[in-house]
């Protein structure tokens, strides 16, 4: 199994959109996947900067994917992709 | 109370544009533009039956953002009239929340109701359970007569096939005072007589029909028209923001406000004027007390439980000290609280050292729309270092803890924790007050929200984030000193 990196933003627009209720996902992942996904926060992904898209974060990256409207659930269903693209 | 359904995501998004149309430089026409750069030409309806009422109850949002009470406005105002109005206001209004009709479901009232599948079973435990006699078989399946049902709920446990359920009004539900129930037209209305501004049903409505009345703008066009304004965030706020506290401040200068103080700097002489006062009490033989921080607390002893008073701390709260002290060293400027929930606006009324509430989520609105990133911020210090205890008010059993502290070596402190006021907890103090004893402590510490201030109306965090925010914070601050 490849390396999948999931990066949550901690920029402000994404905290004050509700970021915070994905902090499960750092024991979350590491329960499921163990070493082979790695979790982390990251300063800003710059999404919301990109154009008139706040209503769309918070945002997450599964490796290049950008996960919008970001949830626990959609964001464990991306990882969940990318494993099986990569078992193929 | 969790703060991230959509209808809340919603409001906020509604908040941050409207920063940006205030930014702006034409804040009418960009105001009047928001439902329509929310719900576009061909968009998808996601939520209401169209477009045309998505759009309206987004015009309805926005007005009460602009501080206004959708009870009391003229529908055939534009949008620009409203942001007009709002910035020549002066005074902003009594009542901190306003229910919009056009949003409010008119949920079916609640009952005992017998769903489809009741199977008519030759039991009829429904039937034999019913003290009121208000269950009777007809046409294979049992029937309630609702002139006879008392709510009580027996059948729903006695029915084999779980068939009978409890319809419920979410925000009637959550109240706990009785204060919202349905008008004449069945949406929802708030008797203020009663109502606590606890906020719970602002976070309990799936539709998001009860708003605040915003006072956003008259704090932006305060700070737009060079007044120095003067921010003091609540303990609770440390952990409704990404960073420190320190880039908290940074952050909060970079958005226009002259100053920025702790409340937690209050808490302190809130903590050691109410572990003195606890101290005389109890030597007086009085059973116990209860804290005096809580603004919902406080009035719901004013409302429903006047028999409570002379149990309740004469101890001011926190808020109160700091904005004496911001005045004595600001004599003119114009003070801004934040908060984490709408009963503080009721207190601010009636304090003449503060001006505005600004609530975490509007604070977080700014800053999204001042493009403010809080964790690129460097650190601004405060003026004075707050204790340890001062900062941990906001999270249920701080207060309680901060006063043992001081306390405990003069007189044997047993904190009772009200962790959030509801029905039973409601009926627990007043039995206390009716007894005149609290079997389970001598100082009680009633905070209206589950998880203390940090699980208020209208945080940003969850509680488990913002714990952790504020722990961080508390492992770098020293204990209130114990004498002065």
């Amino acid at each position: 199994m490849k390396n999948i990196e999931v990066k949550i933003c901690s920029g402000t627009t994404c905290f004050v959109m509700g970021s915070s209720y994905l902090n499960e996902l750092f024991d979350l992942i590491p329960q499921k996947y163990g070493e082979n996904v790695h979790v982390k926060p990251v300063l800003c992904l710059n999404e919301c900067s990109k154009s008139d898209t706040h209503s769309k974060a918070p945002y997450v990256k599964v490796d290049n994917e950008i996960v919008s409207n970001a949830t626990i659930e959609k964001v464990m269903d991306a990882i969940e992709k990318k494993v099986k693209q990569d078992e193929q | 109370m969790n703060n991230n359904s959509q209808s809340i995501l919603i409001k906020r998004e509604i908040l941050i544009r409207l920063v940006e149309a205030f930014d702006s430089g034409d804040f009418g026409k960009n105001t009047a533009d928001i439902p329509f750069k929310m719900r576009p030409k061909n968009c998808d309806v996601p939520y209401r039956c169209c477009i045309y009422k998505e759009r309206e109850i987004i015009k309805d949002r926005i007005i009460a953002d602009l501080g206004f009470a959708i009870e009391d406005i003229d529908e055939s105002e534009r949008l620009e009239e409203f942001t007009e109005n709002a910035l020549k206001r002066e005074k902003t209004e009594e009542n901190p929340l306003t229910v919009i009709d056009a949003a409010c479901k008119g949920c079916v009232p609640s009952r005992v109701y017998v769903t489809d599948l009741c199977q008519g079973c030759v039991a009829r435990a429904c039937e034999k359970t019913c003290k009121f006699g208000a269950i009777t078989i007809a046409g294979g399946k049992s029937n309630i007569d609702s002139s006879k049902c008392k709510n009580c709920g027996m059948c729903i446990n006695a029915c084999p096939y779980n068939a009978i359920v409890r319809l419920i009004v979410p925000c009637e539900a959550v109240c706990p005072v009785g204060a919202i129930s349905k008008g004449e037209n069945g949406t929802a209305v708030i008797d203020f007589e009663k109502c606590i501004s606890c906020g719970r049903c602002v976070a309990a409505c799936p539709f998001g029909a009860v708003n605040e009345k915003s006072q956003i703008i008259d704090v932006l066009q305060a700070i737009k028209n060079g007044k120095q304004v003067i921010a003091m965030f609540a303990p609770a706020i440390a952990g409704q923001f990404p960073g420190s506290i320190f880039q908290l401040k940074s952050a909060m200068l970079k958005a226009g406000f002259n100053d920025v103080f702790e409340v937690a700097q209050g808490a302190d002489i809130t903590t050691r004027n109410e572990s003195k006062e606890l101290i005389e009490r109890l030597k007086e033989n009085k059973p116990f007390m209860t804290t005096s921080c809580c603004a919902g607390y406080n009035n719901l002893v004013k409302k429903h439980l006047t028999e409570l008073k002379p149990y309740v701390s004469d101890t001011k709260t926190p808020l109160y000290y700091t904005a004496e002290l911001v005045k004595e060293k600001y004599p003119t400027a114009i003070t801004v609280f934040i908060s984490p929930c709408v009963a503080k606006r009721k207190e601010v009324q009636e304090n003449a050292n503060i001006d505005y509430v600004l609530n975490a989520d509007e604070l977080g609105a700014i800053f999204v729309g001042r493009k403010i990133e809080i964790l690129s911020m460097d650190d601004t210090g405060y003026s004075y270092e707050s204790s340890k205890q001062g900062r941990n008010y906001g999270v249920t059993g701080g207060v309680a803890d901060a006063v043992r502290f001081l306390a405990e070596e003069k007189v044997q402190v047993m904190p009772c924790i009200i962790n959030g006021l509801n029905k039973d907890s409601i009926k627990q103090l007043r039995k206390y007050a009716k007894e005149g004893i609290c079997p389970e402590g001598n100082l009680v510490e009633v905070m209206c929200c589950e998880g203390g201030c940090i699980g208020g109306n209208s945080t940003i965090s969850n509680q488990k984030t913002a714990k952790k925010i504020i722990n961080s914070l508390l492992e770098k601050s020293e204990d209130i000193k114990k004498e002065d």
